[in-house]
């Protein structure tokens, strides 16, 4: 249908589609409104569950295009792109929308290649102008915006998780579930083996609300036990600065910088982070930013909200007690 | 074998980037260029591979200005084989579709059994290259490596894919292609013997007609570029720790609303 929102529906891999699904439908849905169309889920899976088509109906979808298959699972781009982009085609859509993951950073980027359309990736804007779509998007991991536009729908684009907005919940709305006759290719790649990363109980750092960041001045890998103490009372993900991983203090996934992951978390607080400007490209779009430095003269001032000058290795558990108190009330 | 390296020619990470008198692009003066951090990752990876297969031609290829081709001496410094720059009008405003069918071009007529990129160019941060590379010419890709093996046979590689809380390990039958993430490997500096003898190795230039491209507009347009909205002035909170912990919570809670 006309003015259809398309959104790629990103799941836990057992049959729960994850919150920032419900962020990038409700960008849509707002979107869709605009030019009296709607917003829809396109959920490819190897098994949905009746919980996760519900919640998705709530979170603004009017129509579930649901495609299920074994070979679905794992995500391949090889799989997935063909069969989106027949679906696509079958029914001529105005945007198709996905989520800053692993996955779909991936599909979109293959998927507008097969369609020959533009792609905006990474997003944390839009507006329409003229009843075209305008996206604005980080460049120079985050030292500037770029606003970009189509030459042609579809608009295809990936949303900077925890940017946007989820719609009030449609409490009890039931949803429309098609499912679409397509062909899924097989494919020629093959899972061999999954490794999950040893668990830290606390959130996916590009997902969390919160983000509790360690630097130079945390001076060696065992001191980040109490930016994690500090992380799990308050439900925080933990990162570092390029210097503590560079130093080996920890892994590159949780770098956060212009070379690692760029995050917009609600809260974000460092801990002896002199605030390099590639760090502050990572994270300057945080909504609130603490900063805990000995140097009072660190560029991490500058952009920081509320800032303590002092040892972090006094402010950080007094911080945690502080938290834990306040969280028990 | 041979592997074939695309790379990218961006400004390096410290530089404060300013918008130009052409609000579509940046002021470009006085600017260092670097190999964008992911693609040395990338060469660093092909050239081990040649080195543990005691054999092979590792082809480093960019799209650019002149300028870009010290981007390919840089990875001819640092072990590359031979370099290909791809520079052609048809190629000066284009988005990343257009210059992913100009690297699909050029692959096609390398025929490389891998193509190794950098997971995502650091200036307009689209990543979205190899990827759009792969599907232009119809092969298998894993994105965000951290590691990978060739097959003893040659036929296929086994590489792992970074992922929300795991690595996914996949056999993928060659060719295909591949992006790095960092922490696939720690990038050689270039030897001073390496810097001169990339003195007389090949750059060869490529025109979109030598690959029968004719410019096909871009999809994807830039409308202009704008500075961040500056953040509110903050505030350093004084006193103790203990009293400056309890105001900063305080803070937090009553003022900004954050927890």
């Amino acid at each position: 249908m006309a003015s259809a929102f398309w959104c790629i529906v990103e799941d836990d891999r057992a049959g729960r589609p994850k919150k920032v699904t419900g962020e990038v439908l409700g960008e849509a849905a707002r979107l869709a409104r605009q030019l009296g169309g709607q917003a829809e889920a396109v959920w490819l899976t190897d098994k949905a569950t009746d919980e996760g088509l519900k919640q998705l109906a709530e979170w603004g979808a009017a129509r579930v295009w649901l495609l299920e298959n074994p070979a679905l699972a794992p995500y391949r781009g090889e799989v997935w792109t063909p069969a989106l982009a027949e679906l696509a085609t079958q029914h001529g859509v105005q945007a198709i929308f996905g989520a800053v993951t692993a996955r779909q950073r991936e599909l979109l980027a293959r998927l507008a290649a097969r369609i020959g359309v533009g792609l905006s990736a990474d997003s944390v804007a839009f507006s329409l102008q003229d009843g075209k779509l305008v996206a604005t998007r980080p460049v120079y991991a985050g030292k500037l915006l770029s606003k970009v536009t189509w030459s042609k729908p579809p608009w295809l684009a990936t949303l900077r998780p925890n940017v946007f907005r989820l719609e009030d919940p449609k409490t009890g709305a039931t949803p429309q579930v098609e499912r679409p006759a397509v062909a899924i290719p097989q494919g020629t790649m093959t899972l061999a083996e999954r490794k999950e990363e040893a668990s830290t109980g606390l959130p996916e750092l590009a997902e969390a609300d919160i983000v509790v960041s360690g630097g130079r001045g945390m001076k060696g890998p065992e001191n980040f036990a109490i930016l994690e103490e500090l992380a799990k009372v308050v439900g925080a993900a933990v990162g570092a600065s390029r210097a503590a991983v560079d130093a080996g203090w920890r892994p590159h996934r949780f770098q956060i910088g212009q070379t690692g992951r760029t995050i917009s978390p609600k809260l974000y607080l460092g801990f002896g982070i002199s605030g390099a400007i590639q760090h502050l490209a990572g994270m300057r779009t945080s909504k609130i930013i603490v900063a805990v430095n000995k140097d009072p003269e660190a560029p991490i001032f500058k952009v920081a909200d509320f800032g303590i000058v002092g040892d972090l290795f006094e402010v950080a558990p007094l911080l945690t007690q502080e938290f834990k108190r306040l969280l028990e009330k | 074998m041979k592997i074939l390296v695309p790379v990218k020619q961006v400004p390096d990470t410290a530089t404060q980037v300013k918008i130009g008198a052409d609000p579509k692009g940046i002021d470009t003066a006085g600017i260092t260029w670097i190999v964008s951090p992911y693609d040395e990752y990338a060469l660093e990876e092909a050239l081990r591979i040649k080195e543990k297969q005691g054999q092979g031609e590792v082809v480093a290829v960019t799209v650019g200005p002149e300028r870009a081709k010290e981007a390919l001496r840089s990875c001819l410094a640092m072990g590359a084989d031979r370099a290909l720059h791809l520079s052609d009008p048809a190629w000066e405003n284009a988005d990343s579709l257009t210059v992913a069918r100009a690297l699909a071009a050029v692959i096609k007529q390398e025929a490389p059994p891998l193509v190794l990129f950098g997971r995502q160019a650091i200036d307009d941060d689209m990543g979205a290259m190899s990827a759009q590379v792969a599907e232009v010419l119809g092969w298998p890709c894993a994105s965000w490596i951290m590691e990978e093996t060739i097959s003893e046979d040659g036929k296929s590689v086994r590489a792992g894919r970074q992922v929300e809380g795991a690595l996914e390990i996949f056999t993928i039958p060659l060719p295909c292609v591949l992006s790095a993430q960092k922490g696939l490997n720690e990038p050689r500096y270039p030897t001073l013997k390496g810097i001169m003898g990339a003195k007389k190795k090949e750059i060869k230039d490529v025109k979109a007609a030598d690959l029968g491209l004719a410019a096909d507009g871009a999809q994807l347009l830039v409308v202009a570029l704008e500075a961040l909205p500056p953040r509110p002035p903050g505030r350093i909170i004084p006193g103790e720790p203990a009293e400056a912990v309890k105001e900063l919570v305080r803070s937090l809670r009553e003022d900004a609303k954050a927890i």
